[in-house]
């Protein structure tokens, strides 16, 4: 199985670590994974996004015409995207960045108001991971388990006392994610 | 542990690549899309623990010739930029091919000509290969296409620099160096000593301590009837290189109709091409070039006469489509397909102009 996510956002929304930590917790599975950025002069508040790629096979190309799932946090990113989702894919959005909601009906589309939810909980910081729980309810590309253990990972020492609003995020994402 | 496999960027697995494989010394200068080779490097701190001397130069310029120092003295000794601060560096690597001295320049490619973008770019591959520095030389060129080849060409880079006493390349583009990918590293290598150092490279400024001759490393020969002696003795080494060198990497091409050849990021999204045209019936092949030069010319010649058509697919304007072209001698059509200043072409893309190219 070959799962092709792209996540886009704004810069400063956590887009390119969410990503990192989805292919950390491929790697926790022994899987395939490639995470490649759309690097660039971004900086916080303009637009970022990362290809994401876990696959129980080698993976060829790291750019890609074509996505599984989008995960867009913005309008831009809502339109760039949008079409780019293969029929029968799946789109993921939050509501909060979005005014013009997605119109395709050939591809499953999920809604998640992990921005608002996250601002209520006080957990601005971990709206990424929220995001990222969604994503994992509709798609098991990884489990929850190996998130964790990639969080352990990837964060420093100092930080771990951190996972578990991290883990209560994921868990929250889960349960909030909708059909749109 | 040394076994352990990891997650991380090409331009990182290259620093621990560098420190592991027992590099005596970096010399660089910061660029955007390789900067994270320095930044590893001073993370890391091995001179803590190897004692491999990182420097951070104060240009690009200065970084090559404290390569051409360190070289000099038999020292396995490296720099990595991108394509603006290669091109800085273009004289020191042609001293350094005319000095015959080994050594690693590691070139993660962006967008030119000129400043040009930050973006991917493979714009590199005639300087590289045609000899972007003056005179009659050549520079080993290794091309890797995915992270654990940016790990495992530093050393076989070295091994290839030392072998024949000249310059060799990694060449590689801001998206190998940008992203991330599983990696093995390779095992520790101790630095080599003084004494062995002396033993497997008789040339070089050791400190002769009464011994022998005074070894003078020069690329300067002003008598021509000696410089020409110079110029076939390397280009005779050039030769060897060629006869013994070639490395490359074959998919699918035992029944395939079409061949694309492509190197480094290219070579990876021709593979997904190659699966989207064989589900639409198209039989494609594809045949990654790992050495740059030597350029597997004579296995390009022989897939020539088995295909129908071959599409150079470069990050570039057409240049490795000048070599294929040369190595097929109009046996078979050879088309270029490719996307510039920064763009990387989509598979999808591809598949629609290889049909427009050759259906």
């Amino acid at each position: 199985m070959t799962q092709e996510i792209i996540i886009s956002g704004f810069g400063g929304q956590g887009v390119l670590s969410m990503g990192k930590i989805l292919a950390y917790a491929g790697l926790m599975e022994d899987k395939e994974v490639t995470w490649m950025p759309a690097y660039g002069p971004e900086q916080r508040g303009g637009t970022a996004n990362v290809t994401v790629i876990v696959s129980d096979e080698p993976v060829s190309s790291p750019i890609l015409s074509s996505f599984d799932t989008a995960i867009v946090l913005n309008q831009p990113s809502l339109e760039k995207f949008e079409p780019k989702v293969k029929p029968g894919g799946t789109l993921i959005y939050d509501s909060y960045g979005i005014n013009v909601p997605p119109t395709r009906k050939d591809i499953n589309v999920y809604c998640i108001d992990a921005m608002d939810t996250a601002a209520q909980m006080n957990m601005i910081k971990v709206f990424n991971m929220m995001v990222l729980g969604g994503l994992l309810k509709i798609h098991p590309v990884v489990s929850l388990e190996s998130v964790l253990k990639a969080l352990r990972k990837t964060l420093p020492e100092r930080h771990h006392n951190l996972i578990p609003m991290n883990e209560e995020a994921l868990r929250t994402g889960m349960s909030i994610i909708k059909p749109a | 542990m040394d076994k352990e496999v990891t997650l991380m960027k090409g331009n990182e697995a290259i620093a621990h690549a560098a420190i592991r494989c027992g590099c005596d010394g970096y010399f660089g200068y910061p660029i955007t899309p390789q900067s994270e080779v320095l930044e590893t490097l001073a993370a890391e701190k091995p001179w803590e623990t190897t004692g491999m001397v990182v420097l951070q130069a104060e240009s690009e310029v200065a970084s090559i010739n404290m390569v051409y120092g360190g070289a000099g003295t038999g020292k396995k000794v490296m720099t990595s930029s991108s394509s603006p601060g290669v091109s800085l560096m273009q004289e020191g690597i042609s001293y350094m091919a005319g000095a015959e001295l080994p050594c690693l320049v590691v070139n993660v490619s962006r967008g030119g000509p000129g400043l040009g973008t930050i973006q991917p770019s493979q714009a590199d591959y005639f300087q590289t290969v045609k000899g972007g520095g003056h005179g009659d030389y050549r520079l080993i060129t290794l091309a890797p296409a995915s992270v654990q080849e940016m790990a495992d060409f530093v050393d076989l880079a070295f091994e290839l620099a030392f072998r024949y006493r000249n310059p060799a390349m990694i060449l590689s583009d801001g998206a190998i160096g940008q992203m991330m990918e599983k990696v093995v590293l390779p095992p520790f290598k101790p630095r080599r000593t003084e004494e062995e150092i002396m033993k497997e490279c008789p040339w070089a400024t050791t400190g002769r301590k009464g011994m022998r001759k005074p070894n003078i490393i020069t690329s300067l020969e002003l008598r021509s009837e000696e410089m020409e002696k110079i110029n076939i003795r390397i280009q005779s080494k050039y030769r060897e290189i060629e006869a013994k060198e070639v490395r490359f990497e074959e998919y699918m091409t035992g029944d395939a109709d079409y061949l694309i050849v492509a190197f480094g990021s290219a070579a990876r999204i021709s593979k997904k091409v190659i699966s989207i045209a064989r589900e639409q019936g198209l039989k494609v092949g594809l045949l990654r070039p790992i050495t740059l030069w030597p350029f597997p010319s004579k296995r390009i010649a022989e897939l020539a006469s088995k295909v129908k058509g071959i599409l150079s697919l470069e990050i570039n304007a057409g240049q490795m489509v000048e070599d294929i072209r040369m190595a097929v001698e109009g046996k078979t059509p050879v088309e270029w397909y490719g996307r510039l200043g920064g763009i990387i072409p989509e598979p999808e893309e591809v598949v629609a102009q290889l049909k427009k190219l050759f259906i």
